[in-house]
């Protein structure tokens, strides 16, 4: 228990902090920080369609922050998730609209598995193997093959077979039946992908602490040398974690496309790629924080719009906030160094005054 | 005699430790005075806090009869106090004049390398520690990297000097050397606080022996009032073993057969040069020799950590060369690796996973890939109450032990996997007393039941008290093989530079 309390100490923290500094940002350029965070909070989480609209973004953030949990728990920064995520959007959209003749049931499995290989396949095959036989560090070649797949997609639609006849750069749609079920008419974008994202959580969480995979993966992360030691296949072992994380970009993907978009097109959500990175930091690569700190992030963005519309702040300021957060979290190392700091220059002054009177411990 | 130093019943606490509890010494003018405790018996803290990198909590130290407060370790360079730690604090490229006089330059904006230069030489000369002044740091041995350390002090203008565990990195030879030169730094009037917690050392060089416990400073003896079975009890704390009574061995069949193993590391130098050696069932076979002549390579060649550039290993009659080490770990091969924070263990996992972190995959920890707690945590909870390990929590992190403990954990899980041969590479190192006595007797119960032990140790003692036939490596290749009971230090000393056995045993003789 207390474990967790500390595990949970530092991310909140950090969130506090950040939300402060960002009330006196707000202030300082003129606005009142309550009206700030209260048109926010009422953006995000206000009415059902407002809460709807927050856990709808949340869904593909859960899943992407939790592929980038598993890489970084096996030690890998997986910061290609954008185009492992766009890859298998268009893997999933052109199995969408062919196969139409499949039940509905078995047509979203087995777009939602088509996804899933393509984005596991895009971060394990190439940054994987180059990691593994060549040394390539992740990061270079996770980003440059999310920009490798992101410009395919492009071509895809704009000139590539993909393109249906029209005047709009886009894909033709997947088959209606495939559209994802809407939880509830007074949130029409909120689907069962939500409960999509909390299984692959639990799941994730499962393979992560309860099974020899999770921990030779752990191991792997946490000392490579010592996994190599206890037997474990270190570089396959990197290569599935890459995989993993892809996956469950994929899945992000494959979810998207079957509860919003239904199609591949110009303009298809970008940048949860990058949020799932700052969600898999600020829930320190724990499956069930990503959770919660995937419906921080989502509230952020939705709650900001709204403050836009409301009260004339702009919508940036969350990116402000954003940032702020990631600052904290990523300062986590600096806050004890200060706190010693701190405590060496008392303790400096206390000897120097020592023998003048009684100690203050 | 004058009263140098004094430390006048000392306090520092950290969260949950009394890392010192009322510490009493006194170190005269021109006396070396050595601090002997176990590992964790707050003899580090006591030296931090002496040089000024902690401050107490109550309690006084004075020097020359004044009371001092240092805030840094400036302070304390200031005041004439100097330091050389256990791990050298040199830059490697740098040359040795470089090292010495770094921070302290003579010259103003612009360096006067040659002044430098000849106030080191004037500097060896006068406490004869001959050191070429523009050799560059990391040309030199071990012996002589402590040497410029000990410069460094001298040069600052050191009045006392004090060396942390001076001899855990050196040779024989090199020890003798130390000694020799602090026997001259002690007629030239500088008081020498020589920490150890090594028995025959102390005896050998001190003048007086202060004994820590536990934070206190348990009691202050001159050397001629203390025989090691006593220093060894006031140290733990109860009666003491130090000579390992050990039956003689009773060797069966070949259990390791090293076949001409060439290995290369991963820097692509030839480390091993064709070793041909056996290991028999019953035995305890030492492998000495000076740090880096190949030892790492052929035990992690033999572990499977390293793959075998030609020549062939043979385990219970099988050909294991090319083979995993899950492969080895599976058919009996249990391994002691040298630096246990590094390859040993996972330092973030807990005393439960690290426990099982050779057997994961095995029932009953696991079944069809799925992990079952329970049993790790009972395994867990049995390899630590049968090796002593402390605290007794398996939820701790393996990070949050001492090194003593850590050893204890890694040494309880590969002994438990029943292996039949065991590779122990340094399995001491760094210990204390009555831990070195556990896992001696360790090796030995494992010895006396059948199984194969190949002990690769740094510690000549630990090597002559241990093993039933000794093998010294020296660059690369297998010098010679010599029985314990007839091997001697001398003897094995020189081996260990390259000399050949039958020329060492000579030499050995008529020196």
């Amino acid at each position: 228990m207390k474990s967790i309390l500390r595990q949970l100490s530092t991310p909140v923290i950090a969130a506090v902090l950040a939300m402060l500094v960002g009330g006196i940002v707000a202030a300082a350029i003129g606005y009142n920080p309550l009206q700030v965070y209260g048109s926010l909070l009422s953006g995000a989480f206000g009415n059902a369609y407002n809460l709807g609209n927050t856990l709808a973004i949340a869904t593909p953030l859960i899943l992407i922050g939790l592929g980038i949990a598993v890489a970084f728990r096996a030690g890998l920064f997986n910061i290609g998730a954008e185009g492992q995520y766009w890859v298998a959007v268009m893997c999933a959209a052109w199995t969408g609209y062919h196969f139409t003749t499949l039940p509905g049931w078995l047509h979203i499995i087995l777009c939602l598995l088509v996804a899933m290989v393509a984005g596991g396949l895009w971060a394990g095959i190439i940054p994987g193997l180059a990691k593994t036989y060549r040394g390539a560090h992740e990061v270079i070649t996770t980003m440059m093959m999310s920009y490798i797949g992101i410009l395919l997609c492009k071509y895809m639609i704009e000139e590539g077979p993909m393109r249906k006849p029209g005047s709009m750069p886009e894909s033709e749609a997947v088959a209606q039946n495939t559209w994802l079920p809407v939880l509830s008419p007074s949130s029409p974008q909120l689907t069962i992908g939500l409960f999509i994202a909390i299984a692959a959580v639990i799941v994730v969480w499962f393979i992560l602490f309860h099974t020899t995979i999770g921990f030779q993966l752990r191991t792997v992360g946490l000392n490579p040398r010592a996994a190599r030691y206890a037997g474990i296949r270190v570089t396959w072992y990197t290569i599935l974690a890459l995989g993993l994380s892809g996956m469950l970009a994929g899945l992000a993907g494959g979810v998207q496309l079957l509860a919003m978009d239904h199609r591949l097109a110009e303009g298809f959500n970008t940048g949860y790629g990058y949020t799932g990175i700052v969600v898999s930091l600020l829930a320190r690569n724990n499956p069930f924080g990503v959770i919660v700190s995937a419906i921080f992030f989502a509230a952020l963005s939705t709650g900001g719009q709204n403050m836009q519309q409301v009260t004339n702040i702009p919508a940036s300021l969350t990116d402000v906030l954003t940032g702020l957060i990631i600052f904290f979290v990523a300062a986590e190392r600096l806050l004890p160094q200060v706190i010693q700091w701190y405590r060496r220059r008392t303790s400096r002054v206390r000897t120097s005054t020592a023998g003048e009177g009684p100690k203050s411990a | 005699m004058t009263k140098f130093l004094e430390v006048i019943n000392l306090v520092k606490h950290f969260p949950g430790v009394k890392a010192n509890d009322g510490v009493n010494l006194t170190v005269h003018a021109g006396e070396v005075h050595s601090i002997l405790g176990e590992n964790g018996a707050g003899k580090s803290t006591l030296m931090k806090l002496i040089y000024g990198l902690y401050q107490p909590d109550s309690g006084e130290i004075r020097l020359d009869g004044k009371p001092v407060h240092f805030s840094s370790p400036r302070d304390a360079i200031r005041a004439g106090i100097g330091m050389v730690h256990q791990h050298f604090m040199l830059i490697p490229a740098l040359t040795v004049t470089d090292n010495i006089v770094l921070g302290d330059e003579p010259g103003g904006i612009r360096y006067h390398r040659s002044e430098a230069e000849a106030r080191v030489r004037a500097l060896s000369e006068q406490y004869r520690l001959h050191v070429d002044p523009t050799a560059r740091v990391e040309q030199l041995s071990v012996g002589l990297q402590q040497r410029v350390e000990i410069l460094k002090a001298l040069y600052r203008k050191a009045k006392l000097l004090i060396l942390d565990e001076p001899t855990a990195l050196l040779t024989p030879q090199e020890t003798e050397e130390l000694f020799a030169v602090v026997k001259h730094l002690k007629e030239q009037g500088i008081p020498v606080v020589f920490i150890s917690h090594k028995l025959d050392e102390v005896r050998a060089i001190a003048d007086t022996i202060t004994v820590m416990r536990a934070g206190k400073t348990v009691q202050t003896l001159p050397i001629g009032d203390a025989t090691p079975q006593q220093l060894a009890n006031l140290m733990v704390g109860r009666e003491v073993v130090l000579r390992i009574d050990k039956q003689p061995a009773n060797p069966s069949g070949v259990v390791l057969n090293v076949e001409n193993l060439h290995v290369v590391n991963s820097a692509r130098q030839e480390k091993v040069r064709g070793v041909s050696m056996q290991v028999r069932a019953g035995e305890i076979f030492g492998l000495a020799g000076i740090d880096g002549n190949g030892q790492t390579e052929l035990v992690d060649a033999i572990a499977g950590l390293l793959p075998v550039a030609g020549g062939r290993i043979h385990f219970q009659d099988q050909d294991i060369t090319h083979l995993s080490t899950a492969e080895r770990t599976a058919r009996g091969i249990a391994y002691v690796p040298q630096d246990r924070q590094l390859d040993g263990l996972v330092l973030d996992f807990t005393l439960t996973e690290n426990a099982i972190l050779r057997d994961f995959h095995k029932h009953p920890f696991s079944k069809f890939g799925v992990m079952f707690s329970q049993p790790a945590k009972a395994y867990a909870e049995k390899l630590i109450h049968l090796f002593d390990v402390r605290p007794k929590d398996i939820t701790r992190k393996a990070g949050d032990l001492s090194g003593g403990n850590q050893q204890k954990v890694i040494l309880a899980r590969e002994v438990s996997r029943e292996p039949q041969l065991l590779i122990a590479v340094q399995p001491t190192r760094g210990l204390d007393v009555g831990a070195i006595e556990g896992i001696h007797r360790q090796l030995l119960r494992l010895r006396d039941e059948g199984k194969a032990i190949l002990l690769v140790s740094l510690e000549l003692d630990e090597i002559l008290s241990l093993s039933d036939r000794i093998g010294v490596l020296h660059g690369g290749r297998l010098v010679g093989v010599v029985p314990g009971e007839t091997a001697t230090r001398e003897q094995l000393g020189l081996m260990m530079t390259g000399m050949s056995q039958e020329q060492a045993t000579k030499e050995g003789t008529t020196s």
